[in-house]
């Protein structure tokens, strides 16, 4: 099993370098092409995320075993900023407090097999999602 | 990561060729919108052979140049998107609106002029 990879993300650029690893972690762990650009693509909205609302965090790559034998990978990004007031709005497809698209949070959803989100106003944010290799 | 932006005839050809990082995007952006202006070209093609993701913001960012683009009389069109971008874009919920898309390059010229022939 390969080990945990974390980056730390405090600017743009740290966008790129974090889903350019997240791609080549998830070919590692037998993603097609077309899943590590997905996995990708999501490290990149929580990425962003984290540049946008709280300055700093990190997004750490970890390979992971399901109960049912099955592989994947988890990202978690994490960040100690301002934290979500309101998550099911911040779910909400076209919603932004940005003036994005309001597509993040909820296109990360859809391009991971499990999404889970804890935050709340003060306190920080934490998204976990994972994907699973089918 | 400065994107290189060519001018061929009343067109320009931006190609972009590794992974762009937000700065650079919205340069290309600024970079894009005052050569339309200088050159008063009739069209854009932006290359996005070489883009490893296109997310919100990229999406968004091409969105403003073709808009911006737009304002001055002038078409855009975004050519090489890779079929699992593709993919993945949709999944997202990106679906680039009304902004005119092309195989290739030359899909995107041939794109171009047929447009200035039914304008002439």
């Amino acid at each position: 099993m390969a080990t945990d990879s974390q980056i730390l993300i405090a600017s743009d650029r740290d966008i790129v370098t974090a889903r350019q690893q997240g791609r080549a972690v998830a070919l590692q762990t037998g993603f097609s092409m077309s899943e590590a650009t997905l996995i990708a693509t999501a490290i990149s909205e929580l990425a962003r995320n984290i540049v946008s609302y709280a300055n700093r965090g990190s997004v750490t790559l970890q390979p992971v075993n399901g109960s049912n034998g099955a592989s994947g990978l988890t990202i978690i990004a994490s960040d100690s900023g301002p934290g979500i007031a309101d998550i099911n709005l911040a779910l909400r497809d076209g919603y932004s407090s940005s003036g994005g698209l309001g597509l993040g949070l909820p296109g990360v959803r859809r391009l991971m097999d499990e999404f889970d989100i804890v935050s709340s106003s003060g306190s920080g944010t934490t998204v976990t999602v994972t994907k699973w290799l089918p | 990561m400065q994107v290189p932006i060519l001018k061929q005839g009343g067109v320009l050809i931006a190609t972009i060729q590794a992974a762009l990082s937000d700065a650079d995007l919205l340069d290309l952006r600024t970079a894009l919108v005052q050569q339309v202006v200088r050159y008063r070209s009739s069209g854009v093609i932006v290359d996005v052979t070489a883009m490893d993701v296109m997310d919100s913001f990229a999406s968004r960012t091409l969105l403003e140049i073709s808009h911006m683009i737009r304002l001055r009389g002038a078409a855009t069109v975004i050519v090489g998107i890779q079929p699992e971008v593709a993919f993945a874009m949709v999944q997202l919920g990106l679906t680039l609106e009304d902004i005119p898309t092309a195989l290739d390059l030359e899909e995107g010229l041939e794109y171009l002029q047929q447009k200035a022939r039914s304008i002439n």
